[in-house]
C-alpha cells in the first residue's frame, strides 16, 4: 500500500491488516505513555481545504502518538484562498519535506488525482474527499463493528484478529447521496464479508445505486423488520443530514417529515434495543460518525443510549489513523 | 504586380472516396478534370508554359475537404487558449476546408462587428474558410435575441446561430428565433441541457453522466433526459413553426431515438456528433483525469454504439468537433474547477475512421456526407462539400488510411493540449489539404 484513497480499491488483506494493526495501537492509546517512536523524524501534513476539526485533531493525535512532526494546513487564510492551485500548494509542501499527506478536500477524486500527478512523492491519505470517500473513517467504523461482532460470539478476551465480519447484517440510514462515509462504508463492508441495507428516501440515493452490492429500503420500519430468512440488522448506522439539503434542497418536504420516515425516534430505537447481534445475547448496535443532529436524525434518547457507539468510533478512529500512517511510512505490515 | 498564381496540381493514383485510382488535376481554384483527362490537360497547360506540380498519391484517399460546423477558436478574448490563426492551422491539418466558430468568444459574437472580425481573421490566416456562428441571445444570456439581422447582412454572412455552451431553454425565445431566421434561410443550432436538471447556475453543477459511475465516485450527475427533453421539445417547435433546426453534440441513445422519431414525421431537424462521443464513455472518468471533462459528457458504452447505429443510418447527419481547446492550468486542477471541453480539429478523421470504417459501419462514401457534403448542405455552402468532380470547386484533402500514429497533444498545431486520445494508437492521416486549389498542408505538415 502505498496510498490510502478509497475503500473501492482495498484489498481484504490490506483491510484486515490495517484492522489488525489498529488493534495493536489501541494497546498503546491505552497506555499512560501513549506514545511509539516509529515516525521520528518524519513529517504528516494535515492539508485541510475544508473545515473538519474532528477528523484533523484524530489524524493529529494518531501522528503525535507515533512521534511523527505535524504540520496543520488549513486551506482558509492561506494562500489557498487568494487562487494558489493544489499543485503549487502541494508542491510547496514536499519542498517543506513532508512525508505523508492527510488531505481533506471539498473536490471528489481530489486525493486520488494527487496521487496520480508527478508533483509528490508524498504518501497520500484520503480524509475526505468531496463526496465521494472517507476511508479511514469507514475502516473505524469497521473496527468498532469487528470488535463487538468477535466479543459476541467468541467472549471479549479473544483478539479479533485476522476475523471479519461475514454474517453480519449493517444498515446505511439517510442521505447516501451526497455522503462519502456511506460510499467508503458499502465497499468496505461488502469486502469484509457484512450484507449491507441502505434506508433513504429515493431523492438521497443515486441513479446507479441498483447496481450496487446492496439492498435498498425506502421504509426504514421493514429494513429493521426479520428479512425472508428471519434475520434482522445487526447495526444501524445513521448518517448525518445536512441543513443545506433541507432548506430549499427539495429532497424531503420538511425535515419533520424525513424524521419520521429516516430518523431513529423513540420508537424505533424500541425496535432497535430488541434486536440482538446474530444469534448471541449482546444487543445491535448504533453507529454514528457525528456530529449528531439530535431530533433530526437521531432521537435524543437514541443518542444518548447505550448502544450508541459513537464514542468509542471517535477513539477507535485515532488506532485506525496510527495504523494507516503507521503501515503506509514505514512500509511495514505487523500482521 | 500581381502575386504569382498557385500552381496547378496534377494528384496522381488517389482513389476518390477509396473507390478505384483517378488523377486529379486542379487549377484555378477548381477541379479541372478527373482521370484519364486530367493527364491530357495537365500535359496542354505544361505546353502553355503553366507550372503543374504532381503529388504522387498512390494509395491515398481523396475526399471533398471536411466541414465542421462545431469549432471553438477562442479568438476574441481567450488568445491564450486558441487564435482564429492556431485553430485555422489545425483544421487545414486536420483536413477541414471549412470551420464554424462558435459565438462564446469574449466579447460574445453577437453583433455584426464581433462576426466581422473573426471572419476577417479567418481570411488573414487563410489555412481554412472561417465562418463565425452568430448568438441567438445577447451575451448567450438566454434572455433576448441577438440582432441576428444584422449578423446575416454583415461581410461574414452569418446563416448558424447558437448559444452553444448553454441551451436556449426558454422556449417562447427558442420558437422566436426558429421563426426569426427563416427571413435569412438561417437556422438554429441548439445545444441540448435542460439547466435545472444539470444544476447550472448552482454550487454544484453537474459534472458527468448521470449513472453507475457518477454514483461510485461522487460527482453530480448530467442525467440523459436532460438533454433529450429539450431535443423533443425543440424538435416539436420547429415542426410547428416550420424551421430548420439542428442539435448539437447528440450524446445519448435515447436522443438518437428522438431524433430518428422526428425525421421520420419529416420534421426540418439535423443533428451532430462528436468523434470524442464516438469512442470514449464515462468509465474514463475513473481517473478523475479533467481532460475526460466535457459537456456534455462521456456518455455509456451502450450509447456510444447507438451514436454510430445513428451516424450509419444516416439519423445523424454530421460529425461536428466541438473542438475547445483550454490552456493547461484550465485542466490541471481538481475535476470540479476544470474547464469543459477537448480538443478534436486534428484527431477528428482517424477517429470517424477508426470507430466508423474500419468496424464496417460505413464506407468512404458515407465519411464525405458526414464530413464534408451535409454540413455543407446544413449551412448551404455552394463551394465547399462538393463532389470530386470536374468543375467543383477544389476543397479536398489527401488521406493515408494506412498510416498510423501515436497521439501526442504536443505535436498539435492548435494550442489546446487537452486531446483525450493522448497516447492513443489512431489510424489514418491527412497527407494533403487543398483550399480552394491551393495546397496548404502536403506530406502532413503546414505549407
Amino acid at each position: 500500500m502505498r496510498h490510502l484513497l478509497s475503500t473501492a480499491d482495498l484489498s481484504r488483506e490490506d483491510a484486515l491488516s490495517i484492522l489488525d494493526t489498529a488493534e495493536e495501537m489501541s494497546g498503546v492509546s491505552a497506555r499512560e505513555v501513549k506514545k511509539l517512536p516509529t515516525l521520528r523524524g518524519r513529517t504528516v501534513v494535515n492539508l485541510f481545504f475544508e473545515d473538519s476539526t474532528r477528523t484533523r485533531i484524530s489524524f493529529e493525535a494518531a501522528a503525535k502518538r507515533l512521534s511523527a512532526d505535524v504540520m496543520n494546513f488549513s486551506a482558509k487564510g492561506s494562500s489557498v484562498s487568494k487562487g494558489e492551485s493544489l499543485k503549487d500548494t502541494v508542491q510547496t509542501l514536499e519542498a517543506i519535506g513532508a512525508d505523508a499527506v492527510v488531505m481533506r478536500h471539498w473536490a471528489s477524486g481530489a486525493a486520488a488525482q494527487l496521487a496520480a500527478s508527478d508533483w509528490t512523492d508524498c504518501a497520500v491519505v484520503n480524509a475526505g474527499d468531496g463526496t465521494h470517500e472517507h476511508p479511514t473513517q469507514a475502516l473505524l467504523d469497521a473496527l468498532t463493528l469487528r470488535r463487538r461482532w468477535h466479543a459476541a460470539h467468541h467472549g471479549p478476551d479473544q483478539s479479533p484478529r485476522g476475523t471479519d465480519l461475514s454474517g453480519m447484517k449493517v444498515l446505511i440510514v439517510g442521505d447516501i447521496l451526497h455522503s462519502r462515509v456511506a460510499r467508503s462504508n458499502i465497499w468496505l463492508l461488502n469486502t469484509l464479508g457484512a450484507e449491507v441495507g441502505l434506508v433513504a428516501p429515493a431523492t438521497l440515493l443515486p441513479v446507479g445505486v441498483e447496481t450496487w452490492p446492496v439492498t435498498v429500503h425506502y421504509s426504514f420500519d421493514e429494513a429493521l423488520a426479520p428479512d425472508s430468512a428471519g434475520r434482522t440488522p445487526d447495526a444501524a448506522m445513521m448518517l448525518r443530514v445536512q441543513a443545506e439539503r433541507m432548506v430549499g434542497g427539495g429532497f424531503f418536504p420538511t425535515a419533520a417529515e424525513y424524521t419520521r420516515r429516516w430518523g431513529l425516534t423513540d420508537e424505533r430505537l424500541a425496535t432497535l434495543e430488541r434486536l440482538r447481534l446474530g444469534e448471541t445475547d449482546c444487543p445491535a448496535m448504533l453507529l454514528h460518525p457525528g456530529p449528531m443532529n439530535r431530533g433530526v436524525e437521531v432521537s435524543s434518547a437514541a443518542a444518548d443510549s447505550p448502544l450508541n457507539h459513537a464514542l468509542d468510533q471517535v477513539s477507535h478512529g485515532v488506532s485506525v489513523r496510527m495504523a494507516v500512517l503507521h503501515l503506509l511510512l514505514t512500509g511495514a505490515d505487523d500482521s | 504586380m500581381t502575386a504569382p498564381a498557385n500552381p496547378a496540381l496534377l494528384v496522381t493514383g488517389a482513389r476518390p472516396y477509396g473507390e478505384e485510382p483517378q488523377d486529379l488535376l486542379i487549377s484555378e481554384g477548381r477541379i479541372a478534370a478527373v482521370g484519364t483527362e486530367a493527364d491530357g490537360q495537365a500535359e496542354q497547360l505544361r505546353a502553355q508554359g503553366t507550372e503543374v506540380e504532381t503529388i504522387e498519391a498512390e494509395g491515398q484517399i481523396a475526399l471533398p475537404g471536411l466541414v465542421d460546423l462545431h469549432t471553438h477558436l477562442r479568438e476574441p478574448g481567450r488568445e491564450d487558449a486558441e487564435t482564429v490563426a492556431t485553430g485555422s492551422r489545425a483544421a487545414a491539418l486536420g483536413g477541414f476546408t471549412a470551420v464554424h466558430a462558435m459565438a462564446n468568444s469574449s466579447p460574445v459574437a453577437d453583433t455584426a462587428g464581433v462576426v466581422e472580425q473573426v471572419h476577417r481573421l479567418g481570411l488573414d490566416a487563410g489555412y481554412t474558410e472561417v465562418y463565425p456562428v452568430g448568438a441567438v441571445t445577447v451575451g448567450l444570456a438566454g434572455e433576448k435575441l441577438a440582432e441576428l439581422g444584422a449578423m446575416a447582412e454583415s461581410s461574414a454572412q452569418v446563416r448558424m446561430f447558437s448559444d452553444d455552451g448553454h441551451c436556449v431553454h426558454n422556449p417562447v425565445l427558442m420558437r422566436r428565433a426558429l421563426e426569426y431566421v427563416k427571413a435569412f434561410d438561417g437556422f438554429i443550432a441548439q445545444h441540448a441541457q435542460e439547466p435545472a436538471l444539470t444544476g447550472w447556475d448552482t454550487d454544484t453543477p453537474a459534472q458527468m453522466n448521470e449513472g453507475c459511475v457518477s454514483a461510485e465516485l461522487g460527482l453530480p450527475g448530467w442525467p440523459a433526459v436532460a438533454e433529450e427533453a429539450i431535443i423533443a421539445r425543440d424538435v416539436l417547435l420547429a415542426q410547428h413553426v416550420g424551421s430548420r433546426l439542428h442539435i448539437c453534440h447528440v450524446s445519448t441513445q435515447g436522443s438518437v431515438e428522438i431524433i430518428r422519431w422526428a425525421k421520420e414525421r419529416d420534421i426540418d431537424v439535423t443533428a451532430e456528433v462528436t468523434p470524442h462521443h464516438l469512442i470514449l464513455t464515462d468509465e474514463l472518468v475513473r481517473s478523475y483525469d479533467p481532460v475526460y471533462k466535457v459537456n456534455p459528457p462521456l456518455r455509456t458504452e451502450a450509447d456510444v454504439h447507438a451514436l454510430r447505429a445513428g451516424l450509419a443510418d444516416g439519423t445523424i447527419d454530421v460529425i461536428g468537433t466541438d473542438h475547445a481547446p483550454h490552456p493547461t492550468e484550465a485542466k490541471e486542477c481538481e475535476w470540479s474547477q476544470a474547464a469543459m471541453g477537448m480538443t478534436g480539429l486534428e484527431t477528428a478523421l482517424s477517429v470517424v475512421q477508426m470507430t466508423m470504417v474500419e468496424t464496417g459501419l460505413i464506407d468512404w462514401r458515407r465519411v464525405a456526407e458526414i464530413t464534408s457534403a451535409k454540413p455543407a448542405e446544413i449551412y448551404r455552402h455552394a463551394h465547399q462539400g462538393r463532389p470530386l468532380a470536374a468543375g467543383e470547386a477544389a476543397n479536398l484533402i489527401l488521406l493515408n488510411p494506412e498510416a498510423s500514429r501515436t497521439v501526442d497533444p504536443a505535436q498539435h498545431a492548435s494550442k489546446g493540449r487537452n486531446s483525450p486520445f493522448r497516447g492513443m494508437e489512431l489510424p489514418g492521416q491527412v497527407r494533403t489539404t487543398v483550399l480552394n486549389g491551393r495546397a496548404v498542408v502536403r506530406e502532413g505538415a503546414l505549407v
